[in-house]
């Protein structure tokens, strides 16, 4: 078994050393392969749990506008913003002020956004029924319709959303987009429509 | 001492940090008491029961509520920039938190200006933080479950939630990802991955797997990954080198969910109950290898 060798305290300086040449911890990032409109723009909120109201607000009112993820420069670790058609901006900016939750700020798309995930993966454990969105899973006892299990992730609202949603039945548990305020509480909302999209329709 | 950093979620639960014990199956931290049901306060039960059999290192726990707006995460950093420097800790273990690059930063620092570096262990949300500033290198252990391995993979993806899909796709072994993952400077010293076979690895390559018992159950149910970083915390903190460590950690953590007997519906404390049978077998079998 290799059990290696710690770093010396200056291979760890070397190292911070050279994080700060790529410029204070920040990585670079290499571009997506979602090609840049130069007709679109996005709105910046203070945090993801606004991003989510404001989809919810804008999406109901009809509005054909993505959550995507944010480019490098305005990244901060758990960001979301939403993709709309420059041409609305005063419409949208006015319906989210009335809304009680107006963007800080809007920024022309310039670079490649990062697209959200949107691969989902369903195992079947015989009475039990998983689905797995990104890094969060969704587990419901397939005769009573019940969520008995959620699992994964990181951010600290998924303890949160469990122990609100585990226990009870699917169309009736408190939902992610209106309790979670991170992207796993976005994928486990996805987790839950994939679910709900399986199991009620 | 033996430290472990992360939320309770309870938006009202103050920040704490002290000796943490485990009566009647809730935690007692600082006058509080907290239930266990999934993350931080699941690993922080895992490593005491752990102690039950590698003897009492001192488990120390930094805890604050945090419902995912962040404001006790950033209070709780806040704390640690400040106190890390004077404590006296071997082995610090970050987990749900806010990810947050800056002040995952400033932990860094606080860390560097402690009279010795602990041995570091991140999962959660501090590990997509610690893999977003470029830092993946500062740590001893990261460990991520697979599809988590998969975001360590993908440099450009600043979280789980935007790794991308060719990445994702299963076609892609776990020996790929963590090959890709260390070649984007992105893997912790030692990657311990979770899933239905656990890979342990380094730069090199896997260095041990572990797939039995097999409970196909533990991977719908919250917590199994927590209780696995938390063993995994505590053969660190007894001084185990990381790699054999990770290793009793995942054989221990299957063992214990073996005994639970698990369904997905079952819930965590169950296999808590079921860590000191488990690690004191897994132990006496490694040492008549």
């Amino acid at each position: 078994m290799n059990t290696g060798s710690p770093l010396s305290g200056i291979d760890r300086l070397q190292q911070i050393a050279l994080a700060f040449k790529r410029g204070l911890f920040r990585k670079k990032r290499k571009p997506s392969l979602e090609k840049t409109r130069e007709d679109l723009g996005i709105l910046v909120f203070e945090n993801t749990s606004e991003v989510i109201q404001a989809e919810r607000v804008l999406k109901a009112k009809g509005w054909k506008i993505r959550v995507m993820g944010p480019p490098p420069g305005i990244q901060s670790g758990c960001d979301l913003v939403i993709e709309f058609p420059l041409i609305e901006e005063l419409h949208l900016w006015r319906l989210l002020d009335q809304a009680g939750i107006p963007p800080l700020k809007m920024v022309p798309v310039t670079a490649p956004l990062l697209k959200p995930v949107d691969l989902f993966q369903t195992k079947d454990f015989g009475d039990y029924l998983m689905v797995r969105a990104a890094n969060m899973k969704l587990t419901v006892e397939k005769k009573s319709l019940r969520i008995v299990n959620v699992s994964g992730g990181g951010c600290p609202d998924v303890p949160y959303l469990a122990q609100m949603m585990v226990g009870k039945p699917l169309g009736e548990a408190p939902r992610p987009d209106t309790f979670g305020h991170t992207l796993c509480g976005y994928a486990l909302e996805l987790a839950l429509q994939e679910m709900e999209r399986q199991c009620l329709q | 001492m033996l430290a472990i950093v992360g939320t309770v979620p309870d938006p009202e639960f103050p920040l704490v940090s002290g000796r943490v014990t485990l009566e009647n199956g809730n935690l007692s931290i600082g006058g509080k008491t907290l239930g266990v049901n999934r993350g931080t306060p699941a690993l922080l039960a895992a490593v005491v029961k752990a102690c039950e059999v590698l003897g009492d290192q001192g488990v120390m726990g930094c805890l604050v509520g945090d419902i995912g707006l962040g404001d006790g995460s950033r209070k709780l950093y806040g704390y640690l920039t400040e106190n890390l420097p004077t404590m006296a800790v071997h082995t610090l273990t970050f987990h749900y938190l806010q990810p947050d690059v800056d002040w995952h930063n400033r932990i860094v620092f606080a860390v560097e200006a402690m009279e010795k570096k602990p041995r570091m262990i991140a999962d959660a949300g501090f590990m997509y933080a610690a893999k977003m500033s470029g830092q993946a290198g500062v740590y001893d252990l990261f460990t991520p479950d697979a599809g988590e391995l998969a975001f360590l993979a993908d440099e450009t993806a600043p979280h789980p939630f935007y790794t991308r899909g060719f990445i994702l796709h299963e076609n892609n072994t776990v020996e790929d990802l963590i090959r890709r993952a260390y070649l984007h400077e992105n893997g912790a010293a030692y990657l311990l991955v979770k899933g239905m076979v656990d890979h342990v690895a380094d730069a090199n390559g896997v260095i041990a797997t572990v797939d039995g018992p097999a409970v196909a159950a533990m991977e719908a149910m919250g917590g199994t990954g927590d209780t696995l970083t938390g063993i995994a915390t505590a053969l660190v903190g007894a001084g185990m080198a990381v790699p054999r460590a990770a290793t009793i950690a995942a054989k221990t953590n299957r063992l214990a969910g073996f005994y639970a007997d698990p369904t997905p519906a079952t819930q965590i404390m169950e296999v808590i109950q079921e860590i000191p049978r488990a690690l004191a077998q897994v132990l006496n079998e490694d040492d008549t290898e």
